[in-house]
C-alpha cells in the first residue's frame, strides 16, 4: 500500500483515495514529428525497475493532479511535488541520488 | 411551489453513536483566486475569512470550509443560499469566479457520541486520532466520495451527494450498529 503526501491540499492519503495517472514528464510529439518519435510518445514508456517518476490525482480529496517518485522495487516514495513543473525538483534528485547511487537519471 | 425537502428527510439511527441526515442545509460553492482580495474584502464584510488550508472558519452564523486550492464551500441556512449566491457573484464584480447555490446537490449527516470516530474509522481511509477540530477532510467512505470535519464536541458532520445519500445512510447505520464497536 502506498502512501503519498498531496502537495496541494497537504493530506497524507493512501493509495486507495489517490487515482494512478501513468508516467510524469513524457515529452509531447504532435503535428510536424516524425513517424519514430510519434510513437515513441504514445506507445513506449521506461517501465524501469527502480526510481519511477508518476503522475497521481487525489481524486478522493481536493481533486488536483500532483507528481510523485517512488521505487518500484521496494515501493519507498522518495517524494511528491506540483505537477505545474517541466522537471523534478533538485533537492528530490539529490535525495534519489544519495539513497540510489547506481541511478541512471530521471531522463 | 413544491415544498423543499432533505434526500432522507431527517431520517436518524442510534446504535452505538447516533447517526443523522441533518436535513436542508444551505451550500454554496465558491470557485475563485482564494488569494483575490475582492474575495477577501467581499467575505470580510460577512464576518468572514478565507481558511486557511483545510480549515473550517465560523463567523456572521456561517461556516466556510477550505475544500481545494481554489474552493471553497460556504454553510448558510438553506432558505437564504439562493439570495447568498446571487449577492457574492454580483459583489466580486467582474473578476472571474463560480459562486453557485449547491444545496440540492448535497445530503448533509452528523455522527454523534462518545464513540463517533469508530462508524468512520470502519468506512474512511483517515487517521481520526490525529484529525483536528474544525478541519475539513475530504476522502472516501467505501465507495463515495465524501467531506467530514469535527464540527463540535462529540459530533462529526459529513457531506456526500445526494444522489448517493441512501447509500451513505445505509453505510451509516451498519457500522454503527451495536456491539459493532472497535474498542
Amino acid at each position: 500500500m502506498l502512501t503519498l503526501t498531496c502537495p496541494c491540499c497537504g493530506v497524507t492519503a493512501e493509495e486507495t483515495e489517490l487515482t494512478y495517472g501513468h508516467e510524469a514528464h513524457l515529452k509531447r510529439f504532435g503535428p510536424g514529428s516524425t513517424d519514430a518519435e510519434f510513437e515513441d510518445y504514445l506507445f513506449n514508456r521506461k517501465n524501469p525497475k527502480g526510481v519511477h517518476f508518476e503522475r497521481w490525482r487525489h481524486s478522493y480529496g481536493c481533486g488536483k493532479w500532483f507528481l510523485a517518485a517512488r521505487s518500484t522495487v521496494t515501493l519507498e516514495v522518495y517524494g511528491t511535488y506540483s505537477a505545474q513543473t517541466t522537471e523534478p525538483p533538485a533537492e528530490l534528485i539529490a535525495k534519489i541520488k544519495e539513497k540510489c547511487p547506481g541511478w541512471e537519471g530521471w531522463q | 411551489m413544491p415544498e423543499a425537502v432533505s434526500a432522507l428527510k431527517g431520517v436518524s439511527h442510534t446504535g452505538f453513536a447516533t447517526v443523522a441526515e441533518a436535513g436542508l442545509t444551505g451550500m454554496i460553492q465558491i470557485r475563485a483566486d482564494l488569494a483575490s482580495p475582492r474575495l477577501a474584502a467581499v467575505l470580510a464584510e460577512r464576518g468572514l475569512a478565507v481558511p486557511e488550508q483545510r480549515k473550517v472558519v465560523t463567523g456572521g452564523g456561517r461556516r466556510l470550509a477550505w475544500m481545494s486550492p481554489d474552493e471553497l464551500l460556504l454553510f448558510c441556512s438553506y432558505d437564504e443560499a439562493p439570495v447568498l449566491a446571487g449577492d457574492l457573484t454580483a459583489e466580486m464584480g467582474g473578476e472571474h469566479a463560480l459562486i453557485v447555490n449547491v444545496s440540492d446537490m448535497r445530503a448533509v449527516f452528523t455522527i454523534t457520541g462518545a464513540k463517533r470516530d469508530e462508524v468512520l474509522m470502519k468506512l474512511c481511509p483517515v487517521d481520526f486520532a490525529t484529525l483536528p477540530e474544525m478541519e475539513l477532510r475530504r476522502t472516501r467512505a467505501a465507495q463515495t466520495g465524501v467531506a467530514l470535519w469535527r464540527s463540535g464536541p462529540e459530533e462529526i458532520t459529513l457531506i456526500c451527494f445526494r444522489s448517493v445519500a441512501g447509500y451513505m445512510m445505509g453505510l451509516l447505520e451498519t457500522a454503527s450498529r451495536k456491539g459493532g464497536e472497535i474498542f
